[in-house]
């Protein structure tokens, strides 16, 4: 009996909206959105990130900002080059394997029965198949390259997804909403894209933000260990020379170091961005925020019994 | 009358929205006396089931009670805190949901649910809460040998008064019926209702019964409060308020449907939709639909005014 009806503005701008007014949201936007720029534009600022362009091993100067690698290359230069390249692998990784994960696992749970049957045993195996290790053989075998990492990352990465997503299917399939679909007559097709996907849709952000971490972690993982074309410019390769190179020992931290950083603060600006999307496609929640905040505005907090505010008596 | 059991002041229920808070229970009082059945009736959306929801501040979010008072047993309910509410919610103040029958889980026998209530709240050895869940299902007219059934094994309207025997466990001293028969058909719910007039007779409790169902209410409550949009239109005995209804609003309800044992009397349905909460319109909140509305109606706020020894209405014209 709520007479609250808040109209719910849509699309692009209340994304923005929403992320504008979480805090965190907001810092992990404008993080992430930094090492966009940098991976669209930053090629073309930075030298040729092959050439050797001084003295191995130089620490930070004025010259190379963050010195020169063991074999002379601008750290910088690989640096911003490999940030397109990881970042691409990452989000093209991210949202391919949800894409295979919602596919399956929303199918197996809409139809149920045999299908779901069948489809479970093929991501149960999946699921117990050690992702990293599998990735380690399937990446050995096949050429080496940005490609081939996707592939395989992909590969290893859709089970869980399709696991979730097929208990929520499977949940959501129960409803009167989708038995009422059933009964208008919509295809199968509609009513899972159109009626079941948009309930998901807070899961299946979380999950791609979720797996684009995983992916962009799992990328560099690999390529440290040389499974990845050593010759391309990515973070991974970058920590795989400085490994090669014995940074540790000689103690040339800035040939590892900002690359690591940059990796961490990639997987931080990303989860704090997930914070803010709840909120979008949650309405409920977007008035709970309208609620707090009057409340707190009047200097009470939210109780979990209905609050008492104003002048009373 | 003698001390209320439960007294409400000009209480004020508001949801907070992004375009500012809307008005859902605008100054509404009333009071209640120990064993009384007082009715609510209103349209959907009217606030009759905010104000119990109130009361027992169960308001989920985004809703805030914004002002009045409420007294209940001689405590200020708006100023209690956590753990004391948590006293008083069922020990004291029970509530039977429209979806009461909803509320069991498939899993557990009924009887065992009775005892959790009883537990929850009190110091029960094991075989004297199984005898009194059992006690409290012959209450409600269902054989205490249904006491290990599961929820699924009762039918609709049992599982109900199931809700009420769960409702009347701890001895409440009110208990707030939200529709309670909403949901299921007049057979069940003469019965139900019968119950439930049978077992306040017996047990004494005070009832709060909200319905959208004025006849229902008229056969069942001592007195009725009839909400619309969002106010207390008009308070009054039951018989005198089937027989003499002073607000226009109240008279199109009573003309809207018909009586078994009145003559052939033509039925009329109020014209037009209740106001939007957030943009009521000026004046008496009731004048755009009402047949009788006078330039007053249009410009002035009706306050509720005394029609007799115990009947208020909030109109201009009534007398």
């Amino acid at each position: 009996m709520s007479g609250a009806g808040a109209v719910r503005t849509t699309g692009l701008a209340a994304w923005w909206g929403a992320i504008r007014r979480d805090r965190k949201a907001t810092a992990g936007a404008v993080l992430l959105g930094f090492f966009v720029l940098v991976g669209v534009f930053g090629p073309w600022l930075v030298g040729d990130p092959h050439a050797l362009v001084g003295i191995p091993l130089q620490p930070p100067s004025a010259e190379h900002w963050l010195g020169t690698t063991g074999q002379g290359q601008d750290v910088l230069a690989q640096l911003v080059v490999g940030t397109r390249v990881s970042l691409a692998i990452g989000f093209i990784v991210g949202i391919a394997v949800v894409l295979v994960g919602a596919l399956v696992g929303v199918t197996a749970g809409y139809f149920g029965g045999r299908v779901d049957g069948l489809l479970s045993l093929l991501f149960n195996v999946f699921l117990v198949i050690p992702g990293l290790p599998l990735a380690i053989v399937i990446a050995a075998y096949l050429p080496s390259g940005p490609a081939t990492l996707a592939l395989v990352l992909t590969v290893t990465g859709w089970a869980w997804n399709a696991r979730v997503l097929r208990a929520q299917a499977l949940s959501q399939r129960q409803r009167d909403y989708v038995a009422a679909a059933v009964v208008a007559g919509e295809s199968d097709f509609r009513i899972i894209t159109r009626e079941i996907l948009p309930t998901m849709t807070s899961l299946l952000v979380a999950q791609i933000i979720g797996s684009t971490t995983y992916a962009i972690g799992a990328q560099v993982g690999l390529e440290f260990l040389g499974l990845g074309d050593v010759s391309a410019v990515t973070w991974g390769t970058n920590l795989y020379w400085a490994q090669n190179d014995s940074a540790l020992l000689t103690g040339a931290w800035w040939t590892f170091a900002p690359t690591g950083l940059c990796v961490a603060l990639v997987g931080f600006g990303l989860t704090m961005l997930n914070s803010g999307f709840d909120e979008i496609t949650n309405p409920r929640l977007q008035l709970e925020r309208a609620w707090r905040g009057y409340l707190a505005a009047r200097g009470h907090k939210a109780t979990r019994s209905t609050p008492v505010v104003g002048d009373r008596g | 009358m003698a001390e209320p059991l439960l007294s409400v002041r000009d209480l004020c229920v508001d949801y907070v929205t992004d375009r500012g808070p809307v008005r859902a229970v605008d100054h509404v009082s009333f009071d209640l006396a120990p064993g009384e059945i007082l009715g609510v009736a209103g349209e959907s959306g009217c606030g009759k089931s905010t104000v119990a929801q109130a009361l027992l501040r169960i308001l989920p979010p985004p809703a805030v009670i914004s002002g009045g008072e409420a007294r209940f047993e001689g405590r200020d309910l708006l100023g209690l805190g956590e753990d004391e509410l948590r006293e008083l919610r069922w020990k004291r103040i029970s509530m039977v949901f429209q979806s009461a029958m909803d509320a069991l889980n498939p899993v557990i026998p009924v009887g065992e649910q009775i005892c959790d209530t009883l537990h929850a709240h009190r110091e029960l050895g094991r075989r004297a809460a199984r005898d009194r869940a059992a006690e409290l299902l012959e209450l409600v007219g269902i054989p205490a040998g249904m006491i290990d059934a599961y929820a699924h094994q009762l039918s609709g309207g049992m599982r109900q008064r199931l809700g009420i025997a769960i409702a009347l466990a701890l001895e409440p001293s009110l208990v707030i019926l939200d529709e309670p028969t909403t949901a299921l058909d007049v057979i069940v719910e003469r019965e139900i209702l019968g119950h439930i007039r049978t077992l306040q007779r017996r047990l004494g409790f005070a009832v709060l019964f909200i319905t959208h169902d004025l006849s229902r209410m008229l056969q069942v409550s001592d007195r009725v409060a009839v909400f619309y949009a969002a106010r207390l239109v008009e308070l009054a005995p039951a018989d005198e308020l089937r027989r003499a209804p002073r607000h226009p609003y109240t008279q199109g309800l009573l003309r809207a449907f018909p009586s078994v044992h009145g003559g052939t009397v033509e039925l009329a349905s109020i014209p037009g939709a209740p106001p939007s909460l957030s943009d009521p319109p000026a004046g008496c909140r009731f004048h755009p639909r009402c047949p009788l509305a006078v330039d007053l109606c249009r410009e002035r706020d009706p306050e509720p005014r005394r029609m007799g020894s115990d009947h208020t209405a909030a109109c201009h014209l009534a007398k």
